[in-house]
């Protein structure tokens, strides 16, 4: 597979993965409500949302091991229908590993390709290389019962990654491992999925893990996609208050629509004055009220006799100290909520003391309507 | 009271000794497995050392000649009958727990992969052949196996035979069948609770990576239930080499075993020197047989891979 250069994004046109108008119905409980989604050849694409939000479920039924009431699911241009989980051309790192105790590295790697009855010397090759691209090479003979986490990982990634398969599934594959492992291994795949150029689909619950290592995210909720969009656009410019929330604090502020035109809204808000904002996708005006929010991090505090274009004046109330950062809650006469400001502590922001004014600069662009 | 502790230092220093020798974790350990332990020794360890002593001596009419002698070993290994008895008594030992196994590994399978909800329950009805006397289920199969039974009359009403056919009954066969169904659930419950332990993602991550059911089933479940296997076949093995009843009910002359033989020695023949010795070689072969059982079935696991 050819190498390509990491700063150098590849044309993601061809569709690898179609998920057309997919059900998948337990008695009158929906796990999956009517799910369309496009996966393109050699993206890295999470599946992000709090459990029982169907995201494992719709993973399932792309790799086979369960079927859609209803709708289509295609791999390839091919249709999934009727082919079982063996015959797809798709691989799974499953949660727990599913390492074969009774084998030892090797021939867990090599057990999808005793099937293909390749050449002795071509498949030791093949898993050869498969081990060298976890970095587990020299480890071949030691059994799964004396593998650490990390490794037991490993070892997944290569078992999958040997059947050189269209599409690698990968169902929270770092759930269980410590926060530290957790961080390296999220780089490691990253580079590891632009090294061999193979459509991965990731599932999770990790925000933080979605942002990191995707391409494109769908947020789930309740058995409904709710939002695809790279991580940027995600963070930056929810769709409704429930994806901004899940993806990290947001600060969110009541306001009157003042205007609506086209593509932009004009609102007023008690703390923020009058703001021209982009109108979300899909905006349905509920009244002449609307959500805006703005991400903690977005407000810088202003020091001294600094001035910025926009600024809130308010008070700290609570300060909570988090080594790199600091979080201040900031109580801004006029707004119900008190906004929650993250400030890096290189300028003394974990010094400043509760009941002290304060100015907050922001910008304009940073407030994005939502719906509710 | 304070008088007398104070006057007798001695007595206070053996009292804490005592105390101490009592806390130590070698002492408790003792006390603990000593209910257990002894109730080994008195009921197994004594009675075997009884055995083996007996074997050692010979039989002189009613009283016993303790001198130390061989020739009751050189009798149960060299006369001819005796080494039939003790190969038949192997033979239908392997023949049953190799059928039991085979019958009670889809059970168990079904039972662990299908039983859904009610896995319980189908245990619980494996046991109701229990409820009844194994004396009343060994003389069922004489009505089955029988001249006027079942099967003859069956075979006869379907024009299969001609005839009621004398070979069901009272052979080595009849022994094995009937051996085997008795033993089924005690084979079940072993390869019930391996399977149990079986993690399901293993068989999907099999079918993840090309394999279908059959061959998933050979490459993963069936190397994995290898431990329940072959307690099944040793739970099964070792009792039925012993067993006298049923080769005594559907035996006839030609289903004898070892074990009518050293029932005999112990009773009819009043010969203990001799029963205990054809005791302890069973006892010996038995070992051997249930170790090779082991080795063999870890081979074949490995050789699965």
């Amino acid at each position: 597979m050819p190498e390509r250069p990491q700063s150098e994004r590849p044309q993601l046109e061809r569709s690898m993965i179609e998920i057309r108008n997919v059900t998948r119905s337990y008695g009158s409980f929906k796990a999956l409500d009517d799910a369309s989604l496009t996966i393109k050849e050699g993206e890295f694409f999470s599946l992000l949302g709090p459990s029982g939000c169907g995201k494992t479920t719709l993973l399932r039924m792309i790799a086979g091991f369960d079927n859609p009431t209803s709708g289509l699911i295609s791999v390839d241009g091919q249709s999934m229908q009727g082919i079982p989980a063996n015959r797809r051309p798709t691989n799974m790192v499953f949660q727990s590993y599913a390492i074969f105790p009774h084998l030892n590295v090797e021939q867990n790697v090599a057990y999808g390709l005793k099937r293909l009855k390749l050449a002795g010397t071509e498949e030791k090759r093949r898993v050869e290389e498969a081990l060298g691209q976890v970095s587990l090479t020299g480890l071949g003979k030691r059994l799964a019962t004396e593998l650490s986490g990390g490794q037991r990982q490993r070892v997944a990634l290569a078992r999958a990654l040997v059947m050189r398969p269209k599409v690698l599934l990968l169902d929270e594959p770092l759930s269980a491992l410590d926060k530290k492992l957790r961080e390296q291994m999220q780089v490691e795949l990253r580079r590891l999925q632009q090294a061999v150029g193979i459509t991965f689909v990731l599932v999770t619950h990790d925000q933080y893990e979605a942002l990191a290592m995707s391409d494109r995210i769908a947020v789930m909720f309740g058995g409904r996609i709710a939002q695809v969009a790279s991580p940027k656009e995600i963070y930056q410019r929810p769709v409704n208050r429930q994806v901004a929330d899940f993806l990290g604090g947001m600060n969110f502020v009541k306001a009157e629509i003042v205007e609506e035109n086209g593509a932009s809204l004009v609102v007023d808000t008690l703390g923020f004055g009058r703001i021209k904002t982009d109108k979300p996708k899909a905006f349905i005006r509920n009244g002449g009220a609307a959500t805006l929010g703005i991400r903690p991090e977005r407000l810088r505090v202003l020091w001294d006799n600094a001035t910025a274009k926009f600024e809130v004046a308010g008070k700290v109330v609570e300060r909570h100290y988090f080594g790199e950062i600091t979080h201040l809650i900031v109580e801004i006469p006029g707004l119900e909520k008190p906004l929650s400001v993250t400030e890096t502590n290189d300028f003394g922001a974990d010094d400043i003391p509760v009941g002290t004014s304060i100015r907050l600069a922001y910008d304009p662009d940073a407030l994005v309507a939502m719906a509710d | 009271m304070t008088a007398a502790a104070e006057g007798s230092p001695a007595f206070g220093m053996t009292r804490a000794r005592r105390n101490a020798l009592l806390q130590s974790e070698p002492v408790q350990g003792f006390a603990l497995i000593s209910p257990t332990f002894l109730y080994a020794l008195i009921l197994l360890v004594l009675p075997i050392l009884v055995v083996v002593a007996h074997s050692f001596w010979t039989q002189n009419y009613l009283t016993i000649d303790r001198t130390f002698t061989l020739e009751n070993y050189r009798a149960a290994l060299t006369e001819p009958i005796y080494r039939d008895l003790l190969w038949r008594s192997l033979y239908i030992s392997l023949m049953v727990s190799f059928f039991t196994v085979v019958l009670a590994y889809p059970i168990a399978y079904f039972i662990s992969f299908h039983g859904g909800r009610h896995k319980s329950l189908w245990l619980f009805l494996i046991t109701i052949p229990f409820w009844t006397s194994y004396l009343l289920r060994v003389m069922s199969w004489k009505v089955i196996l029988g001249y006027n039974g079942v099967l003859n009359s069956g075979l006869m009403g379907l024009g299969v035979i001609d005839e009621p056919s004398t070979a069901l009954l009272y052979n080595s066969s009849a022994v094995i069948i009937t051996l085997t169904h008795a033993w089924a659930a005690f084979a079940v419950l072993p390869i019930f609770v391996s399977l149990e332990k079986v993690d399901r993602t293993l068989v999907e991550a099999a079918t993840d990576l090309g394999d279908g059911p059959i061959r998933s089933f050979l490459r993963v479940t069936l190397p994995l239930s290898a431990p329940g296997i072959i307690s099944a076949a040793l739970i099964v093995m070792i009792p039925t080499v012993g067993d006298y009843v049923t080769p005594k009910l559907v035996g006839g002359k030609d289903g004898v075993m070892i074990a009518n033989a050293i029932q005999a020695q112990f009773g009819k023949a009043s010969n203990w020197p001799l029963g205990a010795a054809l005791s302890v070689t069973t006892m010996l072969i038995v070992t051997l047989m249930a170790g090779a059982t082991v080795v063999i079935i870890r081979a074949a696991q490995r050789l699965a891979r």
